[in-house]
């Protein structure tokens, strides 16, 4: 009988061979190279941005500013001194006292959604510019991070003239003049999230780019002109550690406004603590993104890649801290490395790469040091086999294995596409491992069931909690940590309060 | 969720498995390879390959045989001559290939056959009560059964949703293996009528049901129910598939069917199979689409990049 069945199943076999032609052949499908080819100008030599134009810097000195997809130069940026910050701080004071302040909310809104049209009208500019100084996927320039810059101006030029509905019962005034220090990771949303809620409360601003990606925030100063905003509302000053530090020891700056590593963070807050200074601090992450085994594993996969691969890892929310509940541990490690081979990594401006140029020199160094050191105290280590661009700051992206609580790879802000996998049996336990970090900015929690999610969404110390998604960014909603991920909260109502007094 | 048992016959009781899916998370994924920007040789790389991909179907009431013997000669020579020349005259033409097979009913089945004689082209046939599954197993089987005497050597059936939306998996199961048993030498494509199962928990399971049950290809849509096929349904069927390959060894094939009308939505599927179960599948023995309208859309598209510009669309024949 089997026999029988099985002679007839060869013959059927046969058959359907000679019928079909092309058995076998399959398509070898390579994607071509598609190159955003929209052209930025960008100068040879830029000075700072003080009262509405652009100036040398009293310093006499530049440093360059390079593409880390090939280290070639883009331009040279003034290296500010304190002179500098203090011609920048003057004109924001002037410009408060004189004009800003004096606009009524309807007005300073006008400028602000006049600004953001302007973002959008120059969208493909701004993320071939973002993408060329910083690396990241144009993908992600493109569709992310410009589309957030022009949401957060005109989300917060609607509260410019609702400041009375701020703080219920209560009236609210403007600060003053406020420092602001912001990142390479994301130069112009960081940007968005300082600016545009200090200009709609009525303040003026100092703002300090990332040495490494100051480039769209001067091309931000551009678009600051062509709106016709008062001069010295927005100044932008360029350099390094030094400038941001004399920034901060400026006795006529109300606040400062920090987003950067914990260490610098932590150095800033004693410095301003001697002066009369407000402070918000959005600081680094260790986040836990922790995947139960009633999730949907697919889409928990695809969430877990979202989480730590996004901007090559350099996000301070980044889920780099991967919680699996252990009965699910091995399908989900197959599924993850399966995935993790499809991530694209090369060019940025390559419209089909998913993971681009770490940022700088120093910070490829930071993420290799840390990859070694966590070789060195065990665990497995899986690193996708991939073909890097010869040029350039690249990195592929990897995961370690079985990561104990106590390892770097799970305490240290890698700050990298590196990720740290755990086991965990009990949501307490869960819980638990999620909030074992000295950070707290954010979460993910991946359950198809809906009371168990809320019931460990309230027991996570952690900023910002997404359930069944991740790195999901809008300006409605505020962003902020707990612990040494810092203080104060950025987007939504919550990012206005930082920058009122409350009468 | 609970999974769902069946008996399977000469197994015994065998699991379906309950995979629960996340819909945002699902709908962005395969969003995301809407973003894939496919140029230069590859672009002509995949266009040649879609052709060879496509079921060229007509399924109307007003189907003749005329109509169905029109389609079978767009089926062998999907080109106009003259084109052909005008394209052959630049060094990276190559010849455009046929489709992969033409898709009619039943009562079409001989007129294709003859048609189609000797040209490697399969004629597929949609049986089983198509579009709507409502009528008892005999019927169907015997819809199959005089399907392939007439020559069809695919066989595209709809499932009873009707008996799927009502827990009746076991019903739904068994005419699956009927009709396989049924269908003989032809190859079985189960169509799943995603615009009816809506949501994705189902069409994971209605999915597995069928793999289990001896589908050779499984199949979104019957091009009749508003959606057909959508990325998102067909991201959850290609790792249904890929999730079945892994626990059996068994490759099933993959056909979306209706409502993909231009190249540049093709190429996004053909990404998104690459690299949702890779180049293994990007064959015509692994995936199909269900389309007429698509074939012109790519002829155009494969002038565009041979020759560098476009020509008007009408310069494409009809059929």
């Amino acid at each position: 009988m089997t026999k029988k069945k099985t002679q007839k199943k060869t013959k059927e076999k046969t058959k359907a061979k000679s019928q079909k032609k092309n058995k076998s052949k399959t398509l070898k499908f390579n994607y071509a190279p598609a190159l955003e080819s929209t052209k930025v100008e960008i100068l040879e030599k830029y000075g700072n941005f003080i009262g509405g134009e652009f100036v040398a810097p009293k310093t006499g000195k530049y440093f360059d500013t390079v593409n880390p997809a090939d280290g070639k130069k883009l331009a040279s940026l003034a290296l500010s001194g304190s002179a500098d910050v203090d011609l920048a701080v003057k004109a924001a004071r002037k410009a408060f006292k004189s004009e800003w302040s004096q606009l009524t909310g309807s007005e300073r809104g006008k400028f602000l959604f006049r600004i953001a049209r302007i973002i959008q009208e120059r969208s493909r500019e701004l993320a071939v510019l973002e993408t060329l100084d910083g690396g990241k996927p144009i993908k992600e320039s493109r569709d992310v991070d410009i589309p957030l810059v022009a949401q957060h101006f005109f989300y917060n030029a609607g509260w410019a003239d609702k400041l009375d509905y701020l703080v219920p019962g209560k009236k609210v005034k403007p600060i003053g003049v406020c420092g602001q220090i912001i990142p390479w990771n994301f130069p112009m949303l960081m940007l968005a999230w300082k600016i545009a809620p200090a200009l709609a409360a009525g303040n003026t601003v100092v703002l300090k780019p990332a040495e490494q990606t100051s480039l769209t925030a001067l091309k931000f100063a551009e678009i600051c002109q062509e709106a016709g905003l008062p001069k010295g509302v927005v100044n932008i000053i360029t350099g390094a550690g030094e400038t941001g530090a004399a920034l901060v020891d400026h006795k006529d700056v109300n606040k400062i406004a920090f987003t950067g590593s914990t260490d610098i963070g932590k150095l800033i807050a004693r410095n301003a603590g001697k002066t009369n200074k407000k402070l918000t601090m959005e600081l680094g992450g260790k986040s836990a993104n922790i995947v139960f085994a009633d999730a949907a594993i697919d889409q928990a996969v695809e969430g877990i890649v979202a989480g730590i691969f996004f901007n090559q890892g350099h996000v301070c929310c980044a889920g780099s801290r991967l919680l699996i509940e252990e009965s699910v541990k091995d399908l989900v490690i197959k599924k993850l490395k399966a995935r993790m081979k499809q991530i694209r990594v090369g060019a940025p401006l390559d419209k089909n790469t998913d993971l681009g140029a770490i940022n700088s020199k120093e910070q490829l160094k930071k993420i290799r040091d840390l990859v070694k050191q966590g070789q060195k105290e065990g665990g497995e280590f899986w690193q996708v086999e991939t073909v890097l661009p010869t040029r350039g700051n690249f990195f592929a992206p990897c995961l370690f294995m079985d990561q104990s609580g106590s390892s770097t790879i799970a305490r240290e802000e890698v700050f990298g596409p590196v990720l740290s996998v755990s086991t965990f049996r009990t949501p307490d336990e869960a819980i638990a491992k999620a909030n074992d970090t000295n950070y707290g900015l954010a979460a993910g929690i991946w359950s198809e069931k809906g009371s168990k999610v809320h019931m460990v969404a309230s027991k996570l110390k952690a900023g910002i909690i997404w359930a069944n998604t991740y790195n999901k960014f809008d300006a409605t909603s505020p962003f902020g940590g707990f612990k040494e991920s810092g203080y104060g909260r950025e987007g939504g109502r919550h990012g206005v309060l930082p920058y009122v007094e409350v009468e | 969720m609970f999974d769902v048992s069946v008996r399977k016959p000469g197994e015994g009781k065998i699991i379906i498995p309950n995979f629960p899916i996340d819909m945002i998370a699902a709908d962005e994924r395969a969003g995301s390879f809407t973003k894939r920007s496919i140029k230069k040789e590859s672009k002509l790389d995949a266009l040649y390959a879609a052709i060879e991909m496509v079921d060229l179907t007509t399924l109307e009431g007003m189907d003749t045989p005329g109509k169905v013997k029109q389609l079978c000669g767009k089926a062998r020579q999907a080109v106009p001559f003259g084109i052909q020349k005008e394209m052959e005259k630049f060094s990276n033409f190559r010849p455009i290939p046929k489709v992969a097979a033409v898709c009619v009913y039943p009562n079409m089945v001989p007129y294709a056959a003859e048609a189609l004689e000797g040209s490697g082209i399969q004629i597929a046939s949609v049986a089983t009560a198509f579009p709507a599954g409502q009528l008892p197993i005999d019927i169907k089987v015997s819809d199959v059964k005089r399907a392939v005497k007439f020559g069809a050597t695919e066989i595209d059936m709809v499932i009873d949703r009707g008996a799927f939306h009502q827990g009746h998996y076991q019903k739904v199961f068994d005419e699956i293996v009927k009709v396989k048993e049924a269908c003989g030498k032809a190859h079985l494509k189960v169509i799943l009528e995603t615009g009816e199962l809506k949501t994705y928990d189902k069409v994971r399971l209605a999915s597995w049901l069928a793999m289990e049950a001896g589908a050779d290809f499984i199949k979104t849509s019957t091009g009749k129910v508003s959606p057909a096929a959508t990325m998102p349904v067909t991201l959850v069927m290609l790792q249904a598939i890929q999730d079945y390959y892994e626990m059996t060894g068994k490759k099933i094939g993959m056909k979306p069917a209706g409502g993909i009308k231009n190249s540049k939505q093709a190429i996004h599927y053909l990404c998104m199979v690459n690299e949702t179960l890779g180049e293994d599948w990007l064959t015509p023995d692994l995936f199909r689409f269900g389309a007429s309208s698509l074939l012109n859309d790519l002829l155009k598209q494969i002038f565009k990049q041979v020759t560098g510009r476009y020509y008007y669309d009408d310069i494409f024949s009809l059929d």
